[in-house]
């Protein structure tokens, strides 16, 4: 079978997809069902916060399939992923009809204030979940075949690449910023319902999307497998390492990394569409170029070319984010930072290389 | 409701007083209620009103040391000691503070800063101050002072300020201030009730660029009962706009380059440690904020001495930055030669602890940093344009910073080892140089540089642990947009982006602008994949 | 094999470090009344807002030296939301399911009172806001003790207008939702008082906007054309230093085009140099030199709880002290820190504030207010020039937009409604359902 192969030789993968299971299991069975006096129950909290590190692993998964097996350091994947964010914000949106604080059926509560006397042609359709879960994966889908047709076929390459994705989720970041968009500006879009007709605030909706994320990420993980293990993935190994000679023995050099790009970017849009739900807002501020840096530094934390490696890069940067903060609030930056630098000079290959180490050892 | 009275409003008034006063009409001080010992204690009143009609009474009492007690005031040298309502003049002795009787002149001691109280001012008396002053000095000796009057009270067309103006026309021998007389004559003439006063007037008009002509010349433009008039006034404000067009395509021109030269600034640092070295410097923004944070260091230090402390600072920022900069090369980034995308993550770790460290050890608040007078106001070209002299100054500086490292870079050793160790490396070890210290001095100029740059901006913006990071992504578009390893491309790079920049402004406003030159950049590399100007050689392939 | 073992130190070090810190979470005493603080210490926003931390813990310190609430210690639990809008919301969730805190005191922009504003409905907490802000919003958790758009841009115009004689606007902000509000409504104010439309100009530049070359030059442009010119500014805390930087070397005095603030307080000057700001003007409710003995003791303990004689005081420092006393009260007169039974008892509860009045929460919760306006001053301080005679009620809706003239925040009963349209009689929005 596919999955088999795909996973075959990939213990990492095997016991990261067996943690997974075993999560998506325990998780929701322990929120919902484990009675709120027990110790063993899990908090809304705990529940929303680990959705969330699913959505950013699948995220760093998308980073790594890019960086690590193709050779394109994109620091603007963060576009995508809040591309994505925002297609499914604006069917939350929709989704609020007449409940908003000025009872406007159609109009979100912003366009009522700033007095906005109908939708935008760009808000048309998403009302309806099947059309904004496509959107999420379209739009960001469509930008990166365009962005990466033109770069690639100028064989833009290394760090002006880099810097060009960077200019690009910049250059979002700005547009979305401004209130004339119809984005909701700075605030972004916030205060949604429901999903579906599920209440978003119900601990059986957030253990669903808890589920979702860890399906999504699964997927995600086994179709990048697949294709890293399939012949696109070891040609892509092979531009990331020699560009020209690969392009010389007659590959098409530039189809493949426009493919590939793309369905990153998709990957991205999908994981931003299950963060937005389980965070309750979106705005400009999740297109920020730092964002997109540091979405790089889950990958590096973890192992660059390692997917696993980055599904654990992402959990344990962010896992540590939130606890310092809490723990630190005025020295976490020094623990972050101190980490990150450590981690450059004493694990060049990431937490997976220190795996493989240990085993070796 | 309110304890203020209208300001704009009691200026001209007292302008109007001052004038009749000046031209001899009025023999004495009687038209104020207060004789000038009776209103000067008034001076320290709590309400605004009180000591508004106390400068009114001031100005108008005709004693001779009015005008100094008027500057004084205006100066903010004028104060009250705890517990005794009368007004003193104070001067700064060193620590303390001596302080003097207003009306006689008489020395009175010296006393603790925290023992007097200032008079403070509010905007409708600091009108009021600089009209009663201008007024009197229309008169004064000093050109200089009769020019500045002169301008003050064009726009002011009552028949007072149009005779006083007039009466010194006549006597005036100085030719700047007899053009700038005759002009604020012209534009209070433009109101005259005789048709022929305006045609005269307007005629007068030609080629200035003052906003009150232009005000004045609408006015006669649109609406004038007399055809002639009408007429010559449009044909004069449609030469002016013209006029006004070219001034306003210059000032753009200067606001662009102007922005470029900060961009350049910026990004200079940059252009070494990431162009020459290969090293994708995220701490690059934190450096160019210990600059800044070391012209606040140096000024605290120096405190009586704000107009020497950019001297200081320059030299003292490019040590503190090139430091930190060569300690960071040594510590860190020697280990990750040869792995560029490594040093991005070790440099944003640490560009996180630097911004924390400036938090934690100076303060999270941003901090004041003066500008020494120089650096302040701006140079008057022509009534419609002014160029800032920080501005001026920033842009000259960045050129100077750039036309040195050129030098460093094409002329001296260091120069040579640093262009032969970023073309290849081992060869020049194999000619003996010893690249390690090469790489560590490299890394410390580019470093310091930043530093340089932190002084100068520490001169237009805040001033706080995030200045970096405005900074950063600008720096690499411009060192990636220039193309990389090459100084010339940033200088040229950052130029056409600060003027593009503004010439969009006007029409797209702030943030589109910003857009359009990202996507501007977005497709510039998609024509030209490495920068304005491209490395050659192998040395170019990524 | 010696690099193998320091990082297995290392590796073991921080699971340590993390495992010690839990632990030290879990081990809070009961017999405590935890208070939230919610603000920002790291990134864009630590510049204002780690000092209404510090503000915070002044508050529950000094309260715990008087003896505590109800027999129980204060004990403030901070966390850093560091600038990123949904690690606001995770840490708002955070502090009342896992720390289960009485109260939060936190947020500085909109959006990050926005983005917590959900979880503190559903997790039926409560928050103390204390930032100006562009209203539009009434919630049952959600008490704001800075100004609303009627407490601070109405007046400040009202007194430009009046006093100063200004004819020409310019309406200057950085993009985000509080200039936008402020902005339409001072745009239909003016209009209403027969302002015409080319003698308003309305700018907006993005966050941390640093070359304002251009605008100040239009900014001339457009006040020489005769008529009174001034600038009401919502041009958010950074990007103020550069602005006022160009306006002096410019040569835009206070007197030719003076420009009114209503984001440039104490705190932010603190961070400027002064002299060519002297005369622009700051619309506050508060001001450090406001010469009360109320406000000259809690300067001085300030100082001493900061210990550093020269910090200044500011506007949002007052709301965060009169919304503690105000809860303070509330759970004295309730007997409890349920929220439910707080939200009752707060209502109409009164403190005097800083400035020589009182301070009461209404029923939109909103508190009562005086407007100040103040001139800059050389030392960094605001000399009051005008002052409205008593206090001014927050007003939650806007009577100058259209969409909200005829709501109504009041939570008391039979109301119980945030957004309850007096008009149709009918609460509008969820809450309806």
């Amino acid at each position: 079978m596919g999955i088999a192969r795909a996973m075959r030789g990939d213990t990492g993968g095997q016991i990261m997809l067996a943690v997974l299971l075993a999560v998506t299991i325990v998780v929701p069975v322990l929120s919902l069902a484990v009675p709120e006096s027990s110790p063993w129950h899990l908090s809304t909290y705990t529940v929303t916060l680990l959705g969330k590190y699913l959505c950013y692993a699948l995220l760093a998964v998308a980073v790594d399939l890019v960086w690590g097996y193709l050779g394109i350091l994109s620091l603007g994947h963060g576009a995508f992923f809040a591309l994505g964010g925002y297609a499914m914000g604006m069917y939350l949106m929709r989704q609020i009809g007449d409940r908003g604080v000025y009872g406007d059926p159609i109009l979100p509560d912003f366009m009522v204030f700033l007095n906005w006397k109908e939708l935008p042609w760009f808000w048309h359709g998403f009302d309806l979940f099947w059309f904004a879960a496509l959107m999420a994966i379209l739009v960001p889908g469509v930008l990166a075949y365009v962005f990466g047709y033109l770069a690639f076929r100028s064989r833009v390459t290394g760090v002006y690449l880099s810097i060009i994705t960077q200019a690009l989720t910049y250059a979002l970041m700005l547009a979305f910023f401004r209130n004339e968009m119809g984005f909701g500006g700075n605030n972004g879009l916030t205060d949604f319902k429901d999903l579906l007709g599920f209440d978003l605030q119900s601990d059986s909706t957030r253990a669903g999307l808890f589920i979702a994320s860890a399906i999504a990420l699964a997927l995600g993980y086994v179709a990048c497998r697949t294709i890293v293990t399939s012949r696109l993935g070891r040609v892509a190994v092979a531009i990331r390492d020699a560009e020209s000679r690969t392009r010389f023995i007659g590959y098409r050099v530039e189809r493949i990394k426009v493919a590939i790009f793309t369905f990153s970017a998709m990957l991205a849009g999908v994981a931003g569409a299950l963060y937005v739900p389980q965070v309750g807002i979106v705005n400009p501020g999740e297109f920020s170029p730092l964002n997109s840096i540091e979405m790089v530094i889950w990958v590096a934390v973890g192992g660059r070319a390692t997917l696993y490696g980055a599904v654990a890069g992402a959990l344990m940067v962010n896992y540590g984010k939130s606890t310092f903060t809490a723990v630190f609030p005025d020295a976490w930056l020094f623990a972050l930072g101190g980490l990150f630098v450590l981690v450059t000079l004493f694990l060049p290959r990431g937490i997976a290389g220190l795996l493989r180490l240990r085993r070796a050892g | 409701m309110s304890n203020v009275d209208s300001g704009a409003h009691r200026g001209a008034q007292i302008l109007v007083i001052l004038s009749i006063w000046l031209l001899g009409l009025v023999f004495s001080g009687n038209l104020a209620a207060d004789s000038l010992e009776d209103a000067l204690p008034k001076l320290a009143d709590r309400s605004f009103a009180v000591k508004q009609r106390a400068v009114e009474s001031i100005a108008a009492s005709g004693n001779a040391r009015a005008l100094d007690i008027l500057k004084a005031l205006l100066a903010g040298d004028l104060y009250t000691r705890d517990g005794d309502p009368a007004v003193v003049v104070v001067r700064k002795a060193g620590a303390a503070m001596r302080i003097s009787d207003p009306l006689t002149g008489q020395d009175l001691g010296e006393v603790e800063r925290a023992a007097i109280k200032k008079i403070q001012l509010n905007n409708a008396m600091r009108t009021a101050l600089r009209g009663a002053i201008a007024a009197r000095t229309l008169a004064s000796p000093d050109p200089a002072l009769r020019l500045k009057a002169a301008r003050e009270m064009m726009g002011d067309g009552s028949p007072a300020a149009t005779g006083a103006l007039s009466a010194q026309l006549e006597r005036e021998q100085d030719p700047a201030v007899r053009e700038a007389v005759s002009l604020a004559l012209a534009v209070a003439n433009m109101r005259s009730d005789r048709a022929e006063t305006r045609l005269a007037a307007v005629a007068g008009l030609e080629g200035s660029l003052q906003s009150e002509a232009r005000n004045a010349l609408v006015e006669l433009a649109g609406s004038d009962p007399d055809a002639a008039v009408k007429a010559a006034a449009a044909k004069a404000l449609s030469a002016m706009d013209t006029r006004l067009t070219w001034n306003a395509r210059a000032e753009t021109l200067f606001f662009g380059l102007s922005l470029g030269s900060v961009l350049v600034l910026a990004a200079i640092g940059l252009a070494i440690t990431f162009g020459v070295m290969g090293v994708i410097n995220m701490a690059h923004g934190e450096l160019i904020m210990l600059g800044a944070y070391t012209t606040y260091l140096v000024q605290q230090a120096m405190p009586g001495l704000i107009d020497y402390s950019l001297l200081v600072a320059i030299p003292a920022a490019f040590i503190v930055s090139g430091l930190f900069g060569i300690a960071i090369e040594r510590t860190v980034i020697r280990f990750l030669y040869g792995r560029p995308l490594e040093t991005l993550l070790a440099t944003f770790g640490l560009s996180l602890i630097l911004q924390q460290l400036v938090r934690t050890t100076i303060s999270a608040q941003n901090v004041a940093v003066q500008n020494p007078s120089w650096m302040s106001g701006s140079w008057q070209v022509n009534p419609a344009l002014a160029i800032t002299y920080n501005r001026l100054f920033i842009l000259i500086f960045a050129l100077l910073v750039f036309a040195g490292l050129l030098v460093i870079l094409r002329r001296t050793t260091l120069g040579l080892q640093v262009r032969a160790v970023s073309q290849n490396r081992a060869m020049a070890r194999a000619m003996g140089v010893r690249s390690a210290r090469v790489d560590a001095l490299t890394f410390g100029l580019g470093a310091g540089i930043a530093g340089v740059a932190g002084v100068a901006l520490s001169q237009l913006t805040n001033v706080g642990p995030n200045m970096g990071q405005a900074y950063i992504i600008d720096s690499f578009m411009v060192v990636v947009f220039g193309g990389v390893g090459n100084l010339w491309g940033t200088l040229i790079g950052g130029m056409t982006l600060g003027v593009a920049n503004k010439l969009m402004e006007p029409w797209a406003g702030a943030v589109l602008a910003k857009i359009l030159v990202l996507v501007f950049i977005i497709l510039f590399i998609q024509k030209r994949p490495r920068g304005l100007f491209p490395q050659r050689g192998r040395a170019g392939e990524g | 094999m010696r690099q193998r073992d320091l990082i297995k130190r290392l590796v073991l070090g921080s699971g340590l470090a993390l495992g010690l810190s839990a632990t030290i979470q879990i081990h809070a005493a009961d017999d405590t009344i935890k208070v939230g603080v919610l603000h920002s210490l790291s990134g864009t926003m630590a510049i204002s807002e780690t000092t209404l931390k510090d503000t915070v813990l002044m508050l529950v310190d000094e309260q715990n030296k008087k003896g505590g609430l109800l027999g129980k210690k204060l004990e403030a639990v901070v966390v850093d939301p560091a600038s990123d809008w949904p690690l606001f919301a995770e840490k708002a969730r955070g502090l009342l399911e896992k720390d289960k805190v009485a109260a939060v005191f936190g947020c500085w922009t909109s959006v990050s009172r926005k983005s917590v504003l959900p979880v503190f409905e559903e997790l039926n907490g409560l928050l103390f806001y204390p930032v100006q802000y562009e209203g539009e919003e009434s919630s049952k958790n959600v008490f704001y003790t800075g100004a609303a758009p009627n407490q601070q841009a109405i007046p400040a115009v009202d007194y430009l207008m009046n006093e100063l004689g200004v004819k020409r606007w310019v309406l200057a902000g950085t993009d985000y939702v509080y200039p936008r509000t402020t902005n339409k409504i001072l745009e239909a104010y003016l209009k209403q008082k027969g302002v015409s439309e080319k003698d308003i100009m309305i700018n907006y530049t993005p966050f941390g906007h640093s070359d304002w070359q251009s605008i100040v030059s239009d900014i001339k442009k457009f006040g020489s054309a005769g008529k009174k010119t001034a600038v009401v500014s919502t041009i958010n805390g950074d990007a103020n230093v550069p602005f006022y930087k160009e306006l002096g070397n410019q040569g835009v005095s206070a007197e030719t085009i003076p420009v009114v603030a209503f984001s440039v307080g104490e705190e932010e000057l603190s961070g400027i140099d002064t002299k060519p700001l002297v005369g622009h003007l700051a619309a506050w409710n508060y001001f450090m030199s406001v010469d009360t003995p109320e406000n000259a003791a809690f300067i001085e303990q300030w100082h001493k709880f900061i210990k550093d004689p020269k910090r200044v005081t500011n506007d949002p420092m007052e709301a965060h002290k009169i919304g503690f006393d105000l809860w303070v009260k509330a759970v004295e007169k309730a007997g409890s820190t349920d929220t439910d039974k707080v939200v009752k008892a707060i209502v109409g509860l009164e403190t005097p504030n800083l400035t020589g009045g009182i301070a009461k929460m209404l029923p939109n919760h909103h508190i009562t207010k005086p407007v100040l306006i103040g001139e800059i001053q050389d030392d960094g301080q605001f000399a009051v020039v005008w002052q409205t005679e008593g206090t001014v009620p927050g007003d939650a809706w806007s009577d100058y937009l259209p969409g909200s003239k005829d709501l109504e925040g009041d939570w008391t009963d039979p109301i119980n409604c945030g957004n309850y349209n007096t008009k149709t009689k009918t609460c509008l929005g969820a809450q309806a359902k």
